[in-house]
């Protein structure tokens, strides 16, 4: 095995370890999507009418609507989550180790983001299954379309991670993180609400959601829910990924970046 | 012969502070080499120059003739490096700490295992291997930081005040077991510490304040018949810390 792949599996399998160690980051990460789709989704139901638009054929409940955007919302949280881990290593030292290893710095950062989208799309597995029993279900086939998706958006979201790393100085800054960025990210897209229900009350935050590329994660993802490509959203989505990822190189490059203060 | 390191007009400087003046150093291979100065001297910025996680204003640095700016990866490779702050995984076992930096390096398999078992053995660790790091006590963490440094057979070893916040007893055997390893191994070590006595009378010392090198030789020669900590002191201005 060359040294790319056997450096991508050691990245990936001490992620997983480390998951596996923290029991509580999985019951947090499933509890947080859970309580939106058993209580507020409930609650919203009846005050929400929702028309029929793609790729839903038929009315449909509301629950229905938000499981793709809280699939996103599974992908979000663990991309900033390893974000933090990451500002966690550098604290502690063990980013070094990582960065000291011959290996081309992109790829370290690729095998970083790889690690933190696999761990993504196990949670969100657990949460279709979770949401399987309470009676949301989709195409078997839907099931498997989706993981190209969930990949896409994870990098995605897990290269944006981080972007946000480099830029962070200590760990105490990443609540402002949560504020800045995963709250605005969320609920300005269309992971609650289609966006033509959003330009019916405000234009401005229409435009907002129509430019926030976690609303095109999350439309990748509910469209292949349905076996469907949303070809516009997967070149979003692709070109966002390449465009995070080439930051975060440039981020944590020894001569340029923002990193050099910081290691 | 390869020099280990070499290190040629260095100039660093954050802002407008400058924190390495014109360092040129070498430093053959299998020398024990001990970079010693208060604390603030520049070590660790000269360590990250070292190893890459910073690239210095000015200077070429080339680990057994390789540059560590225009040749990243040969000189990576023949580096093993032990920090000031402890880089173990607290929560993995000494083992898949040491087999995830194998894997780092591009080994695996049968042969890192082996390796492993090695280097844990020369470290005096082996009984340690399959212990949670968080449960190890001081000394043995640092042990195992030196271990992994060598599981890929490096020929050059940084070593960053690596005896900090230890007792006395364990700082003498783990500079005792480093001086074995330069010449048992042939490995170039750089030590950096800022107590006079973890240096050895036949080592290269080299005495770095505020950014410069103000010594360079053998210690006995640097010493010339007295005592290291007057001659570090008198040079420095400063109490030892």
């Amino acid at each position: 095995m060359s040294i790319y792949l056997t450096s991508l599996t050691a990245i990936v399998g001490r992620d997983f370890l480390r998951f596996f160690n923290q029991r509580g980051r999985l019951v947090s990460a499933l509890v947080r999507p859970l309580v939106w789709l058993f209580v507020f989704a409930a609650g919203f139901r009846a005050a929400l009418g929702l028309s029929i638009s793609p790729p839903y054929e038929t009315y449909i409940n509301y629950e229905d609507y938000i499981v793709p955007g809280l699939c996103g919302m599974i992908l979000l949280f663990n991309g900033m989550q390893s974000s933090l881990s990451l500002v966690y290593d550098r604290e502690m030292g063990s980013m070094r180790i990582l960065l000291i290893s011959p290996l081309p710095r992109w790829w370290i950062l690729f095998s970083k983001i790889i690690a933190s989208t696999i761990v993504s799309m196990l949670q969100v597995y657990i949460f279709l299954m979770i949401a399987y029993f309470y009676g949301i279900t989709f195409n078997l086939t839907g099931y498997i379309t989706v993981a190209p998706a969930l990949l896409l958006g994870g990098m995605m979201l897990g290269a944006l991670g981080l972007v946000l790393s480099s830029l962070i100085k200590q760990l105490e800054n990443f609540a402002g993180v949560m504020n800045f960025v995963i709250f605005p990210m969320f609920f300005l897209s269309s992971a609650l609400y289609p966006l033509w229900k959003m330009a019916e009350s405000s234009e401005l935050l229409y435009k907002i959601c129509a430019i926030n590329p976690f609303t095109y994660v999350v439309e990748l993802i509910r469209f292949s829910l349905f076996v469907q490509l949303e070809l516009s959203s997967a070149i979003i989505v692709f070109v966002c990924s390449v465009a995070f990822l080439m930051i975060s190189i440039w981020g944590y490059d020894p001569q340029k970046g923002f990193i050099q203060r910081k290691t | 012969m390869t020099h280990g390191i070499e290190i040629s007009e260095v100039n660093h400087s954050f802002g407008h502070k400058r924190v390495l003046d014109q360092i040129t150093l070498s430093i053959k291979g299998g020398t024990f080499c001990a970079l010693l100065g208060p604390n603030g001297a520049g070590k660790s910025t000269l360590f990250s120059a070292l190893t890459r996680l910073l690239i210095p204003t000015q200077g070429t640095i080339r680990i057994q003739g390789n540059d560590i700016h225009k040749n990243p990866r040969p000189a990576l490779s023949n580096l093993g490096v032990v920090f000031q702050q402890q880089t173990m995984d607290l929560d993995l076992t000494v083992f898949q700490n040491l087999r995830y930096f194998g894997k780092l390096q591009g080994m695996s398999g049968k042969d890192l295992n082996q390796r492993i078992d090695q280097v844990l053995n020369l470290l005096n660790m082996a009984e340690r291997s399959y212990e949670v790091v968080r449960t190890l006590n001081g000394g043995h963490r640092r042990r195992a930081e030196i271990a992994r440094s060598l599981i890929h057979d490096p020929k050059v070893l940084l070593l960053d005040e690596a005896t900090v916040g230890l007792d006395p007893e364990t700082r003498k055997s783990i500079t005792d077991d480093m001086h074995k390893i330069a010449q048992t191994e042939g490995k170039t070590i750089l030590w950096a510490t800022h107590l006079c006595d973890e240096v050895g009378d036949d080592d290269q010392l080299v005495i770095l304040h505020n950014g410069q090198i103000l010594r360079n030789g053998q210690t006995h020669e640097i010493a010339n018949g007295g005592s290291l900590l007057d001659v570090f002191l008198s040079l420095t201005g400063r109490d030892q810390a």
